[in-house]
């Protein structure tokens, strides 16, 4: 039988996608070990007990310098700037995205300046937000928002141009205004689909949190990895990295979730 | 309940001719049927009468009055493909056309003018043929079933003129015959003029009253450019068929008698 027609039964389905994880963790167990056994003071690859210990530490003990739990309020400051960007990245790309792809004299006007604001590197304009805004709150929010509005707001306008224009055209016959077509045709079509491109833009927004943590900033999970790394604490990085890659596939679990119980007619369109 | 004039008309894309010399007077009520080979403008034709495309040259008149240049409620449309909203269920596919109707704002209704939409609606599906469909969502019923519902949804609007663009056109054979028998019951109950493209002859002069064809003269590649298409035949159907007259009182279409039974 050809390869390509070979496919896997449920049980071997989770088996193999089990596998990827676990020959990691062998990997670096195995080259922790071996570097351990060298020298037992080794920090590059710390030792599954180092890294416990480390976590306890941070996050199940308060810190007697600021008197607070240091993990949970480094996840509290990032997740706090992420998840008021993404929400005002996500509202603004569902005005905008509407407006440009329902209306031919907004797309004239708008679409070629998104298309080129999307193209300015975010990054490259952290100092000017730092100049204009200050270190503090703002300039880490608009960072992110700068770094995911332009993509979004053009992924959800060409959703809208997409639309069918036969359903455009039969809302128009039953009466419907241009903002009636927009409020009861578009909108709730684009709803699910909004939900896709804030899933894509999670891994760019912790990109730029982090950035902005790590840059200027006295908390966060950015903050915290940048702080630790000048004494090589990978004890501490190491769970870090992980805790915040648990943290985004959480989120776009959640979204995925929300989606198919609140859109329930959504798969089949996108299957058809 | 309308008649419609063709004056006229060209439509032109470019260079580029489509129809040409189209000059056309439909009677109120008329059940008119458009064929033709592939590319022969049918489309543009319905197109131009629904208003979404500008005829180049000419005008088209409604009762007398130039067709507004975008669609409106006055002409309703059933399409081949994607003419229910997914998102919606039956019920809200069809009750959507009284709250576009009623609620310009919020377009929603409640209380007693959403229950009574809401009965108006499930009358319309019983009489289609969809009763026990109605929390569906169209995705999960078959062609057929999404032809009836696009035309119950088109109906309960009330237009004036009814356009179908190859509605039928997906369907299986004896589906097609059910869907036929139904559309001839609306046309009949109702106060459409209805306005017909399709590529099927025999479903043509099953429906129509007028059966017309559109054919280019010259279709020598070199001159398919600069001619576009005529109407090259205009048959009245025999035995004649006509709408039967009704009482116009009553506010959607008219049908103030209980649906028949069976489609």
């Amino acid at each position: 039988m050809r390869l390509m027609n070979i496919k896997p039964n449920r049980q071997a389905r989770f088996y193999l996608a089990a596998l990827p994880f676990i020959l990691l963790a062998i990997a670096y167990l195995v080259g922790s070990g071996m570097r351990l056994a060298e020298n037992p003071n080794d920090k590059l690859l710390p030792a599954l007990p180092t890294m416990a210990q480390a976590v306890k530490h941070m996050a199940f003990e308060i810190d007697p310098r600021t008197g607070t739990d240091l993990m949970l309020s480094d996840t509290i400051a990032s997740l706090g700037r992420l998840i008021s960007a993404l929400a005002i990245s996500t509202s603004a790309a569902l005005l905008f995205g509407i407006v440009i792809g329902l209306l031919p004299g907004a797309n004239a006007m708008l679409s070629s300046f998104v298309g080129v604001m999307s193209m300015v590197p975010p990054l490259a304009l952290l100092p000017i937000l730092f100049i204009v805004m200050g270190l503090g709150e703002n300039s880490k929010i608009a960072l992110i928002v700068i770094g995911t509005l332009p993509c979004m707001i053009r992924d959800l306008s060409m959703k809208v141009l997409e639309l069918p224009r036969e359903q455009l055209i039969k809302a128009q016959t039953l009466g419907a205004s241009t903002w009636q077509v927009a409020l009861r045709v578009v909108l709730p079509q684009i709803a699910p689909r909004l939900i896709d491109a804030l899933r894509l833009q999670i891994g760019p927004a912790w990109l730029f949190v982090i950035a902005a943590e790590a840059i200027a900033s006295d908390s966060g999970l950015g903050y915290r990895i940048f702080l630790v790394r000048r004494y090589l604490a990978m004890d501490v990085i190491i769970p870090y990295v992980f805790w915040i890659t648990l943290l985004a596939f959480l989120m776009d679990a959640a979204l995925n979730l929300l989606q198919r119980k609140m859109f329930p007619w959504f798969a089949s369109v996108r299957a058809g | 309940m309308s008649a419609v004039r063709f004056d006229n008309v060209w439509k032109e894309y470019g260079d580029h001719i489509v129809l040409e010399r189209i000059t056309l007077d439909v009677v109120s009520r008329a059940f008119i049927v458009l064929v033709g080979p592939s590319g022969c403008g049918k489309t543009t034709f319905l197109r131009m009468l629904l208003g979404e495309e500008a005829p180049t040259r000419g005008q088209i008149l409604i009762d007398g009055v130039p067709l507004k240049p975008e669609p409106d409620a006055d002409r309703g449309v059933v399409f081949q493909r994607y003419s229910v909203f997914p998102h919606l269920t039956v019920l809200q596919n069809v009750v959507l056309g009284r709250e576009l109707q009623l609620a310009k704002f919020v377009s929603r209704l409640f209380g007693a003018a959403r229950r009574a939409a809401v009965d108006e609606a499930m009358a319309l599906l019983a009489e289609v043929g969809l009763a026990g469909h109605e929390a569906k969502y169209p995705a999960s019923l078959s062609g057929g079933m999404q032809q009836r519902l696009a035309l119950a949804q088109a109906v309960m609007r009330g237009p004036k003129i009814l356009l179908l663009d190859e509605p039928f056109g997906a369907l299986d054979p004896g589906i097609r015959a059910d869907i036929h028998v139904l559309m001839k019951r609306l046309w009949n109950e109702t106060d459409l003029t209805v306005v017909m493209v399709t590529h099927d002859l025999s479903e043509a002069f099953r429906l129509a009253t007028r059966v017309i064809a559109f054919e280019r003269n010259r279709d020598r590649p070199e001159e398919r450019e600069r001619y576009g298409a005529t109407i090259s035949r205009d048959l009245e159907v025999f035995p004649r068929r006509a709408a039967e007259v009704r009482n116009l009182s009553t506010k959607r279409s008219g049908r103030d008698d209980p649906a028949e039974k069976g489609a």
